[in-house]
């Protein structure tokens, strides 16, 4: 089985989100990067389990520039067996999947593994938007997997429960939490790491279709207001008539 | 020009998330003097509440291949429908069926998608939509560049609007193909009100210390007419189904009121229901991280508080609908 799994960077959850250049830039100033979590527990792993059970490869590929590729090193530390750095400045969604589509498509993987949504901007579209570039099936928000020779049989989330569902290779697929362990990686993986192939890749025309203008933070809290606890009917009032929420 | 809109539905009713999103279509119509058309899978009996929404013209796709949930042929649907329509702009609610189809039908038509948004857009110069990024932690404002504009908006992120119209229901039978994708088991929740729809949320962590003590949590999302949800170690310790579990790598959700009883507020958590109108939160701990992001508080013990709570709730002239 010859599996892509597409991992993006991303800031890790404790990072400060702030902005500069007049709030059009992210402020990476003391921010740690680290792989998408969905990408790295979920589809990452669920991708060398199934190479360990019945053989092929792992190939991970991020669209960036070279600044990602410590962050690509530990996809490979963890136990891929090979990289692909589409050299670009990822803006936009549906520009970085026609670069991931691209490269799939020219080298005829049997599985694409995914993260649910990045953790940045929590799009929930590369996974779909392959799917759609390269007309296969696509499986949003999948919980589990079990794969026999080409077959699948996968849970995925739906709106109001979750679904079996059986299909056969080549599909997108987008991981969602349940799917695999998360795998830290050892030595042996890190000093392999450093000798495995990352081949760097020159991107295809493509125009944005989407451009971040600026960001903004959501306005400050104000003051929590404390409710004694031997009186907790004086929350419910407050909800009902200052809040009228309830 | 026509504003297309996709309604879900599960087991043939429409859900709310498609309301919204309709509701949404609608106000943006008004707007820019366009007409809505929104199209609908299965046989599903509420039509006409799609009026009651904005909807001028109803789509409704009778094909049994969409009896089960078929991201890649309801985006084919949306293709065909969006090219018949003339649509400039195509709208989905940012659920889990959203989450499946918009991007398909993004690469599909080539066209620019804002996902998980937070407002109408703005054509004051360009067509520049708010959307959640840094899962909650920000907004960003994006510009979309194509001629077909994607939107999916993020449920109870805006209010939805009653236009009472008078809507035209059409049957639509275009050409979708067939999938390898088959469908062979489903398990519903039991719980009326999913997760991602409602409008109050009862959450508990491990200050509960047992997944037997979470009846008091469930007789109070009863009273107050909310859904029930857990912090991540409450599901990963498999107390309850992980599809409560709300938070960064569980699901985002932005009630109107978070009741958070036992749980720390860790930023993980946080980044899952920061957007809230309003949180409360219960701990022992005072210095619990949670409190600064609190609207209201009370430190104490939740086997006394939630019990008093319950009971005082009984007692009062609580609105427990969604």
């Amino acid at each position: 089985m010859k599996i892509l799994v597409c991992i993006s960077k991303a800031p890790d959850t404790t990072a400060k989100i702030a902005f500069t250049d007049d709030n059009t830039k992210f402020d990476k100033d003391g921010v740690q990067f680290i792989i998408n979590p969905y990408d790295e527990w979920y589809a990452l792993v669920k991708g060398l389990e199934i190479k360990e059970a019945q053989g092929g490869s792992v190939t991970v590929i991020n669209v960036g520039t070279t600044e990602n590729d410590s962050t690509i090193r530990k996809a490979l530390a963890i136990g891929a067996d090979d990289a692909v750095r589409v050299d670009m400045e990822p803006k936009d969604a549906l520009n970085t999947a026609k670069q991931i589509a691209n490269y799939a498509k020219e080298n005829n993987f049997d599985l694409i593994l995914a993260g649910k949504e990045t953790i940045d901007y929590n799009g929930s579209q590369i996974g779909g938007m392959i799917a759609g570039f390269l007309d296969i099936p696509f499986i949003s928000n999948a919980s589990k997997m079990e794969m026999e020779g080409n077959k699948a049989s996968i849970e995925r989330d739906i709106q109001g429960g979750i679904e079996q569902i059986e299909i056969e290779a080549p599909f997108v697929l987008s991981a969602s939490q349940g799917m695999a362990e998360a795998r830290i990686p050892n030595m042996r993986g890190i000093m392999a790491a450093r000798t495995k192939p990352l081949n760097v890749i020159e991107p295809v025309d493509f125009e944005n279709t989407t451009e971040i203008l600026s960001y903004e933070l959501p306005p400050a809290k104000g003051e929590c207001k404390y409710v004694d606890a031997d009186h907790p009917a004086e929350l419910l009032e407050l909800l009902k008539n200052e809040a009228k929420i309830i | 020009m026509s504003i297309l809109v996709y309604a879900d539905t599960v087991n043939n009713k429409i859900q709310k998330s498609a309301f919204e999103a309709v509701s949404y279509a609608s106000q943006i119509a008004e707007k820019e003097g366009k007409t809505v058309t929104v199209l609908v899978a299965g046989n599903t009996e509420e039509i006409n509440n799609l009026g009651k929404y904005g909807a001028d013209k109803v789509l409704q796709v009778k094909s049994d291949v969409l009896s089960s949930f078929q991201p890649t042929l309801i985006a084919k649907a949306m293709e065909v429908a969006a090219e018949e329509e003339n649509a400039e702009i195509i709208v989905f609610s940012h659920d889990f069926s959203g989450k499946a189809i918009t991007p398909i039908l993004a690469a599909n038509l080539n066209a620019g998608a804002v996902t998980s948004a937070v407002a109408l857009p703005d054509t004051s110069n360009g067509f520049v939509v708010k959307k959640s990024v840094f899962s909650g932690k920000a907004f960003a404002n994006v510009a979309i560049k194509t001629a077909i504009k994607i939107i999916a908006i993020t449920p109870n992120s805006i209010e939805s609007r009653i236009f009472d119209k008078n809507c035209t229901v059409e049957d639509f039978n275009p050409e979708i193909g067939n999938s390898r994708l088959k469908v062979i088991g489903q398990q519903m929740e039991s719980i009326d009100l999913p997760l991602t729809e409602a409008t109050k949320v009862v959450s508990a962590g491990r200050g509960l210390k047992g997944p037997e003590n979470w009846g008091m949590i469930e007789e109070l999302a009863k009273v107050l007419g909310a859904a029930t949800a857990c912090s991540r170690p409450v599901s990963d310790m498999g107390w309850r189904p992980h599809h409560e579990h709300v938070g960064q790598t569980g699901i985002a959700i932005r009630p109107n009121l978070y009741l958070a009883i036992g749980i720390s507020g860790a930023i993980q958590h946080l980044a899952g229901v920061n957007q809230s109108k309003v949180i409360v939160v219960i701990n022992t701990d005072p210095e619990a991280p949670f409190f600064k992001a609190a609207d209201y508080g009370i430190v104490g013990d939740a086997f006394e508080v939630v019990p008093k709570l319950i009971e005082a709730a009984k007692s009062m002239d609580i609105n427990t609908s969604n």
